[in-house]
C-alpha cells in the first residue's frame, strides 16, 4: 500500500538536567523553537500539533496537554496530546504522521516533555500509582522492583551474566560524552557498574537511567512541503505501536513481545525484510541497561538471548556493524520520559543528516530505527526513519 | 475529505449520577460489546483502538495500562489521548485515512462517581502558579466568562435560563440521560446562586456512563451489518490556556475547529444544510456562545433570542441537543463529545425512539474540555 510521504524536516532539544527555572511550557517552547529554527520555519506555517508527555502526577497537574498547550505552538491551532507512558516519545511521531500522511494536514509540530524535578522528594513515588489499585498497590512496589524482576527473568532463561549488562551503561554513558545535551556522560569500567549500590537485586545504580527535566520536538512534513524546506529531509519509512495487556503478572517476562509486533508493523510499512542488515543504526530503549538487550531482540535486530554476546562482540558500538544508541540514550543523556523517545528520534534525524557531530556513526548510515517502552512493562513504539 | 469514513458500531452504558454496580472496566466491558454486536464484528477483527481519558480523573497514573483488556485490544496497536472523545473520533479517522487500517475502536468513559472532590480535581489543572494560589473552586472562571458574555452580547440571563430548562425537558425522553426534569426557566433562575451569574440548574453535575464507537473505511462500512453514519468533517482546535491572555469575549477556538470541520465536510450554510446539533452545554450559555461560533446563528443574541421563543427546541427547525446535553445527560468528563456523536449516530439511524427528529441527514457535534481549558472538536456526519 502506498502511504503519502512523510518526513522529519527539522529536530530540536534542551538539555537534559535538573531544570528548575523553567515551567513546562516553557521546556515545551524551548524544543518546539529549536526544531523550528532548524527547519527554519515559521510557527504559522504549522498546520497542526502533537504533544507527549508521560504521567500527569509529575507535575501535580490535571490536563497537562491543555496547560502546555500554548508552549507547544498550539494556539489556534488543531492540537492532539497522545499518551503510552514511556512509549509516548516515540509514539508521538507516529501520532504526528498520521496527521500528515491522512491528507488532513501538510506540517505537524510535535513535542515532547518532561518535568519530574517538581515531584518531591522523588518522582518515584508518582509511579505507586501507575499500579493496579486493588491487586499491586498494596504492595507498596516501584519500577525499580518489577524491572528488576523482568532483568531476573531475562538473565535466567538466556543464562546472561551482570557483567554482560553491565557493558550497555558503560557503552552509552560513554558515547552520550559526545552528546552536548547528556546529563550523565561518564568514562567508566564494568566493574564500575557493577561496585554501584545495588537498587534491587540484580539492578545496580549506575544501571539505571537518571530522573531529568527535558523537551525534544521534530517537524513533520508531506512531500512538498518538506523538498521546499530543506534538501535533507529524513523520511519516516514506518511506524508501529502495540499494546499487551495490563496483567503483567501473567506475562513470561523474558522477551517483549509487544515490541516484535510494533516493530514489525514498522518494518512491514517500510518493506524491511530483514532488519538486522537493513538497518544500520539503531536507538533501542534503555531506561534500564537491560532494557536495550531485550529491546533489541524484540526488534529483531539481535536473535533471542544473543544481544549480551553482540554487545560483546563490539557490533553495537558507534563503529560496530550496527551502532546501538550512539546518542548515549537514556543512561547517558537522560530520561525525561516522553522527552527520551523523542530524543531518540532526533539523534537519527541528526545521524542520517551526517550532522551529528562528535557522535557521528562512520559509513554513511541511510537508515535507522527508535523504539521506545512503556506502561506496565506493557507497550512498544517503534518508528523507522531513513534518507 | 478525500475518502470517506463510517460510523458503523455504537454501543454505550446509560449515563446514571453513580454505578455502584460497575467498574469502569466492566463499563467499558459492557459498552464494547454492545458496539462490536451492533456493527456484527468480533473484538479480533478491530485493528487499532483509541480511548481518551485523563490520569486524574480515573485516579491512576499512566491510565492507558488499564485500557486493552476489557475491549479486546490487547497486544494490538492502541493508546490514549488525554482528551475528548471526538478527538479520538478524529484521530481514529486519520488512521484509516492514512490506508494503515480500515476498522478502529474509540473509547471514552466517566467514572466521576468515583472522584471524591472533583472540583478539587479541576483545580489542578489550573496553572500552578499563577491561578491556583487563588484557591477558588475552577467553576469561578465559567462565571467570569458568563459575566463577560452577557456583557458582551446582550444576552439576558434569562434567555441562558431557557437552555438549561429545555435541555432538562429533552431528556426526559433519552432513558441515557441521568439528570432529566420537568423545569421552566424560571426554576432554573431560582434554583440557588452558585457562581455569580451561574444557579446550580446550570452547570452540568458528573455523571457515570462509557460510549464505543466502531468506525470503519468505506470499503469496510460497505459490508457492515449496521446503517453507516458517515463522517463528513472533523475539526478541532485550542485557544490560549493562560487565563491572563485568552479571550474572554468569545470561544475563537470553537470556529476554528469548525471551520476546518466544515471545510472537509463542504458546508457553506450550517443552519441550513444541517438538521440537528449536539452542542456542549456544560453551563447553559455556553450552548448559545458555542452556537453562534459555530456559524449556526449570526450572533449569541440571536441563538438567545431563538431558544427563548423554542426554535431550537424537538419539533422546531434546530433542534439542539435533543439528547438532553450535557446538562441534561450529565457530565461525562471525557465522553462528552462521544455523547454528543452517539446521538447523532442514533438520530441519523432513526433510531431515537421519542426524541427522534424527522427528516435528520446531517448532523453536527461539538464538544468542550469544560474550566479551565479552551479545547474543542466539531464532528460533522450524515448519512448520505
Amino acid at each position: 500500500m502506498g502511504y503519502r510521504k512523510v518526513a522529519i524536516v527539522g529536530a530540536g532539544m534542551t538539555k537534559f538536567v535538573r531544570r528548575a527555572l523553567e515551567t513546562p511550557r516553557e521546556l515545551a517552547w524551548l524544543a518546539a523553537k529549536a526544531a523550528l529554527d532548524s527547519a527554519e520555519m515559521k510557527l504559522d506555517q504549522v498546520d497542526s500539533v502533537v504533544f507527549g508527555s508521560a504521567p500527569d502526577a509529575f507535575d501535580g497537574l490535571h490536563m497537562k496537554g491543555e496547560f502546555v498547550a500554548d508552549g507547544c505552538g498550539a494556539w489556534g491551532k488543531p492540537y492532539l496530546r497522545c499518551y503510552v507512558g514511556g512509549g509516548t516519545g516515540v509514539y508521538a511521531i507516529a501520532q504526528g504522521w498520521l496527521h500528515v500522511a491522512s491528507g488532513l494536514f501538510d506540517t505537524c509540530l510535535v513535542t515532547c516533555e518532561e518535568k519530574m524535578s517538581t515531584c518531591q522528594p522523588h518522582p518515584q513515588a508518582a509511579f505507586l500509582t501507575i499500579f493496579d489499585n486493588f491487586t499491586e498497590q498494596a504492595l507498596k512496589p516501584n519500577l525499580l522492583w518489577i524491572f528488576a524482576l523482568e532483568q531476573n527473568r531475562y538473565m535466567h532463561v538466556h543464562g546472561i551474566t551482570q557483567k554482560e549488562i553491565a557493558l550497555v551503561a558503560v557503552k552509552n554513558k560513554r558515547n552520550a560524552l559526545g552528546h552536548p545535551c547528556a546529563q550523565l556522560g561518564a568514562e567508566l569500567t564494568v566493574e564500575d557498574v557493577l561496585k554501584s549500590e545495588v537498587m534491587a537485586w540484580p539492578v545496580h545504580r549506575l544501571m539505571v537511567s537518571p530522573t531529568s527535566d527535558g523537551a525534544a520536538a521534530v517537524v513533520l512534513a508531506a512531500e512538498h512541503v518538506a523538498k521546499r524546506v530543506t534538501n535533507k529531509p529524513v523520511w519516516v519509512e514506518g511506524v508501529g505501536w502495540c499494546l499487551d495487556t495490563a496483567y503483567w503478572t501473567n506475562r513470561d517476562l523474558y522477551y517483549p513481545r509487544y515490541v516484535e509486533r510494533a516493530a514489525r508493523m514498522a518494518y512491514e510499512m517500510a518493506g524491511i525484510r530483514e532488519p538486522h542488515k537493513e538497518i544500520n543504526i539503531a536507538e533501542p530503549y534503555d531506561p534500564f541497561a537491560y532494557k536495550e538487550l531485550h529491546h533489541l531482540e524484540g526488534l529483531q535486530l539481535a536473535p533471542k538471548g544473543q544481544a549480551p554476546k553482540l554487545l560483546a562482540d563490539g557490533v553495537f558500538d558507534r563503529d560496530g556493524d550496527l551502532p546501538a544508541t550512539p546518542s548515549g540514550g537514556l543512561l547517558g543523556v537522560g530520561n525525561p520520559i516522553a522527552a527520551a523517545g523523542t530524543m531518540k528520534i532526533c539523534e537519527l534525524f541528526w545521524q542520517l543528516r551526517g550532522e551529528a557531530g562528535a557522535r557521528q556513526v562512520p559509513g554513511k548510515p541511510r537508515r535507522g530505527v527508535a523504539q521506545a517502552w512503556g506502561d506496565l512493562m506493557q507497550v512498544g513504539t517503534v518508528v523507522v526513519v531513513g534518507v | 475529505m478525500g475518502s470517506r469514513i463510517a460510523i458503523i458500531g455504537l454501543g454505550f452504558t446509560p449515563a446514571r449520577p453513580t454505578s455502584s454496580h460497575q467498574s469502569y472496566k466492566e463499563m467499558m466491558f459492557e459498552a464494547a460489546q454492545r458496539a462490536y454486536a451492533d456493527a456484527g464484528i468480533e473484538a479480533a477483527d478491530v485493528q487499532s483502538f483509541v480511548t481518551c481519558a485523563e490520569d486524574l480523573n480515573e485516579g491512576l497514573s499512566i491510565f492507558d495500562e488499564y485500557t486493552p483488556d476489557q475491549l479486546g485490544a490487547m497486544l494490538k496497536p492502541m493508546h490514549t489521548l488525554t482528551q475528548d472523545g471526538l478527538h479520538g473520533l478524529a484521530d481514529a479517522a486519520m488512521q484509516i485515512l492514512s490506508g494503515l487500517f480500515e476498522l478502529v475502536v474509540v473509547e471514552a468513559h466517566s467514572k466521576a462517581s468515583n472522584i471524591v472532590a472533583p472540583d478539587w480535581v479541576a483545580d489542578y489543572a489550573t496553572d500552578p502558579v499563577l491561578n491556583r494560589p487563588l484557591g477558588l473552586n475552577p467553576h469561578y472562571i465559567a462565571g467570569l466568562e458568563m459575566q463577560r458574555f452577557l456583557h458582551e452580547t446582550g444576552v439576558t440571563h434569562e434567555q441562558c435560563a431557557h437552555v438549561a430548562a429545555k435541555n432538562y425537558r429533552h431528556a426526559l425522553r433519552n432513558l441515557a440521560a441521568a439528570y432529566p426534569a420537568h423545569l421552566e426557566a424560571q426554576d432554573v433562575l431560582h434554583s440557588p446562586p452558585a457562581f455569580e451569574p451561574l444557579h446550580e440548574r446550570e452547570i452540568a453535575r458528573t455523571a457515570d456512563g462509557c460510549i464505543v464507537l466502531v468506525v470503519a473505511s468505506e470499503e469496510r462500512a460497505r459490508r457492515s451489518a449496521a446503517k453507516p453514519v458517515w463522517v463528513r468533517g472533523m475539526g478541532w482546535a485550542n485557544g490560549s490556556f493562560a487565563l491572563e491572555t485568552r479571550n474572554w469575549a468569545r470561544p475563537d477556538y470553537v470556529r476554528h475547529a469548525a471551520d476546518i470541520a466544515y471545510r472537509q465536510a463542504g458546508i457553506n450554510d450550517p443552519a441550513r444544510e444541517i438538521q440537528l446539533f449536539e452542542v456542549d452545554d456544560t453551563y447553559a450559555y455556553k450552548e448559545l456562545q458555542h452556537l453562534a461560533e459555530l456559524g449556526i446563528f449570526a450572533n449569541a443574541a440571536d441563538a438567545a433570542r431563538a431558544t427563548q421563543q423554542g426554535q431550537t427546541q424537538l419539533g422546531a427547525r434546530l433542534p439542539v441537543n435533543v439528547s438532553g446535553g450535557v446538562l441534561g445527560m450529565g457530565n461525562l468528563l471525557e465522553a462528552n463529545g462521544l455523547a454528543r456523536a452517539a446521538e447523532l449516530v442514533l438520530q441519523l439511524r432513526g433510531q431515537a425512539g421519542a426524541r427522534q427528529v424527522e427528516g435528520a441527514r446531517v448532523g453536527l457535534a461539538q464538544s468542550w474540555r469544560g474550566v479551565p481549558t479552551t479545547s474543542a472538536a466539531v464532528a460533522v456526519l450524515s448519512v448520505e
